[in-house]
């Protein structure tokens, strides 16, 4: 009797397993990539992640999540979208080895330098592949949120590019903090929509954003900046950004034999540099993944926009994730100096990466930033953005062996913060 | 199980009004007035707002009252405090409507409980979606005879509405355009046609028509199409007005409720 039960029991899990097995071996041969860290069909990562849109959004969302892996994974798309990243937006964008920071460190450093894209910042990455998707959807109106505004830059370029009618929502904190960016997206044709709601940041750009969305439920595509907001963004953002990774491999396999470096380092805003950076590394578990958050004045200050680091889980911006929010579950005002970080959520892939501990996550404050910035600016003569100065920042705060392959990923340029270092440094 | 909502639809022949209002707007402890008098006004049916600090579905009227409800310590604690004696005096049913991290942050077990202990016979949860509700907590929303309201508009494919009005309990809410809450709206801006057609798929629930109803001509309106339709930023901003909160509600919705 025993033997028997036992026998049934073993061959019911044999089927499940199997049945598993064949639908992973189907996903891993359309999509070329392996499980372990990919959205569900449901748009989770792990316990992250999902779809929490009001009714009003139903159309557009459903929309997506049955035809961007159609259209992205199409031959069409693939070749526009690559043809596109190297002759418009300049990649593959270097991988440099920093010999001047790595001897300060006493370790090998490189950096990916997503600094010399057109328009400075990885954000072009994403927007490239969006509006190719936006005009395989027939969509003639673009909409868009920015904080630093990078990635409203980059929108308004690729709507340019194409001839799209676009409009950018920005706080009103940020568009005085960021007055050159939003004369660019002027005189690139966009609209630029000052927020005054909450506290006039990224945030309440983003809930704008989403009203738009629901006001123009027909021929209007949400550019969304960042690995954030309802599946599929997550997931289309991160495989529009993984060029980063892929082109790291192959860079690192060229220039030190070996395609796996010891960790990469990406500064955490949404997340979507990082995302990028990691994409093709999440399966090597050898490799360190470190993101790296924003601590603005000190994560115990209540002035941070550290999200993993003083966060609970709760619904923002229709994605279950981390959370910077009081026990009302009002969501709380992020601080710090940069812009783009400024954001009280994470995406999903990064709740679900620090949760199971494939990365770890730092945060540097706003003065670590600033003495990093310097550091590489008189060390190798690039000028880095607040942003991507938080990951450099981090190798202050890790131990190093000289035999260790470090890249930095340098998400943008410094040009945008000039003001900001010429206040600080007093040039 | 007897939840008022469905008695109000079975006893009721005339359209019912249901109106909306933010907890904790004008002042912190108007709570119990607001829901007084507009039972006194002759209202059917009240949507009480738990104000969040990102209310996305929402236009500017109702973002407002949520941030001064909030400066004002408006939190779902506060709330279901000063609605714990309510069914000592109120009659009508009661529904609350928020997003759901305040809720979730609450506990969903914990809500439905709250609400059945207190008499709360609905919620609406714009940013709950179908699936996640009939995956997580259908079943306690259930037990606690809790209907929770879900919403349709005219982009929801015919299939979903019938999903949707298999998983209601007590109505519908037929949000009127593709719009945010508030959105300033005529009588013809109204898309007859979607409202024709949902009535002719005679669904076991009834509808409620909300969003852009805000006077007497876009409720008569909404009322030959539906069960019944709700007002909410125009009660709203109603509330500032000049003059005692009394006075203010009973006039607002006796200009709903008078023939011109
Ligand atoms: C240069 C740069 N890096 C990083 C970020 C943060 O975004 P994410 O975390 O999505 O990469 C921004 C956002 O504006 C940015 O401009």
């Amino acid at each position: 009797m025993y033997k028997l039960s036992m026998r049934v029991t073993w061959v019911k899990n044999y089927n499940f397993d199997l049945c598993v097995y064949l639908s992973e071996l189907q996903y891993f041969k359309s999509n070329n990539i392996r499980m372990k860290f990919q959205v569900n069909e449901k748009g989770y990562y792990g316990d992250f992640g999902g779809a929490w849109i009001p009714e009003m959004m139903y159309t557009n969302i459903e929309e997506l999540k049955r035809r961007y892996l159609e259209i992205i994974e199409s031959v069409e798309f693939k070749n526009e979208f690559e043809q596109l990243l190297k002759d418009y937006v300049g990649r593959p964008s270097p991988l440099y080895f920093a010999a001047r920071l790595s001897e300060h460190y006493g370790s090998k450093i490189f950096l990916k330098r997503e600094d010399l894209n057109h328009t400075g910042s990885h954000k072009l990455n994403n927007t490239i592949g969006q509006i190719l998707l936006a005009q395989k959807l027939g969509k003639t109106r673009i909409i868009a949120e920015t904080g630093a505004g990078q990635h409203g830059v980059a929108t308004a370029t690729v709507c340019a590019l194409k001839g799209i009618k676009c409009v950018v929502y920005m706080g009103a904190l940020d568009v005085s903090r960021q007055a050159p960016n939003v004369k660019k997206m002027k005189m690139l044709g966009a609209d630029v929509v000052p927020v005054h709601s909450g506290n006039k940041t990224l945030k309440d750009a983003t809930n704008e954003a989403m009203r738009d969305w629901i006001n123009n439920p027909e021929d209007t595509h949400y550019i969304i900046g960042s690995v954030v907001g309802p599946h599929p963004y997550p997931d289309m953002v991160a495989r529009f950004q993984s060029v980063i990774s892929a082109e790291m491999k192959k860079q690192l396999r060229a220039q030190t034999g070996n395609e796996l470096p010891t960790r990469i380092l990406a500064c955490v805003g949404g997340g979507s540099n990082a995302a990028g950076a990691f994409y093709h590394f999440l399966d090597d578990e050898k490799v360190e993944l470190i993101g790296v958050e924003a601590a603005g004045k000190g994560v115990d200050t209540g002035e941070t926009a550290a999200t993993l680091t003083v966060g609970t889980p709760g619904v923002l911006h229709a994605s279950k994730t981390m959370l910077m929010q009081n026990s009302d579950g009002q969501i709380t005002e992020p601080y710090s100096i940069s812009a783009g970080l400024d954001y009280p959520g994470i995406g999903p892939l990064h709740a679900h990466l620090h949760k199971t501990g494939r990365a770890k996550y730092l945060a540097a404050t706003d003065e670590e930033v600033l003495k990093s910035v310097l550091l590489l600016t008189q060390k190798e003569g690039i000028i880095p953005a607040l942003e991507s100065a938080h990951a450099l920042a981090a190798l202050d705060k890790i131990k190093m062996n000289p035999d260790d392959v470090n890249v930095i990923n340098l998400s943008g340029s410094g040009n945008k913060d000039m003001e900001t270092y010429l206040n600080y440094f007093g040039y | 199980m007897n939840n008022r909502i469905n008695q109000l639809f079975e006893t009721k022949k005339e359209p019912i009004l249901s109106v909306y209002f933010t907890a904790g707007f004008p002042e912190l402890n108007d709570t119990f007035a607001i829901i007084k008098e507009l039972e006194n006004s002759g209202v059917d049916l009240i949507e009480i707002g738990i104000p969040f600090s990102d209310p996305t579905a929402d236009g500017p009227t109702i973002q407002k009252s949520s941030e001064i409800a909030l400066k004002n310590g408006m939190s779902l604690n506060l709330l279901f405090e000063q609605l714990k004696t309510i069914r000592e005096t109120i009659k009508i049913p009661l529904i609350l409507m928020g997003y759901f991290n305040p809720v979730y942050q609450f506990g969903v077990e914990k809500f439905c409980k709250k609400c059945a202990e207190i008499g709360i016979d609905g919620a609406i949860l714009p940013d709950l979606p179908l699936d996640e509700f009939k995956a997580e907590y259908k079943a306690v929303f259930d037990a606690n005879n809790l209907h929770n309201i879900l919403l349709i508009t005219p982009q929801t494919p015919e299939a979903r509405i019938r999903e949707i009005d298999a998983a209601s309990e007590g109505f519908i809410y037929m949000v009127s355009s593709s719009s945010t809450t508030g959105a300033g709206k005529k009588v013809e801006d109204f898309q007859q046609d979607y409202f024709e057609r949902i009535k002719q798929m005679n669904l076991r629930n009834n509808c409620i028509i909300g969003f852009g109803i805000s006077d007497r001509a876009t409720f008569s309106n909404a009322c030959k199409y539906a069960a019944g339709a709700i007002i909410g930023s125009a009660f709203v901003k109603a509330l500032t007005n000049d003059g005692s909160l009394k006075e203010t509600i009973a006039a607002f919705i006796q200009s709903i409720k008078t023939e011109e």
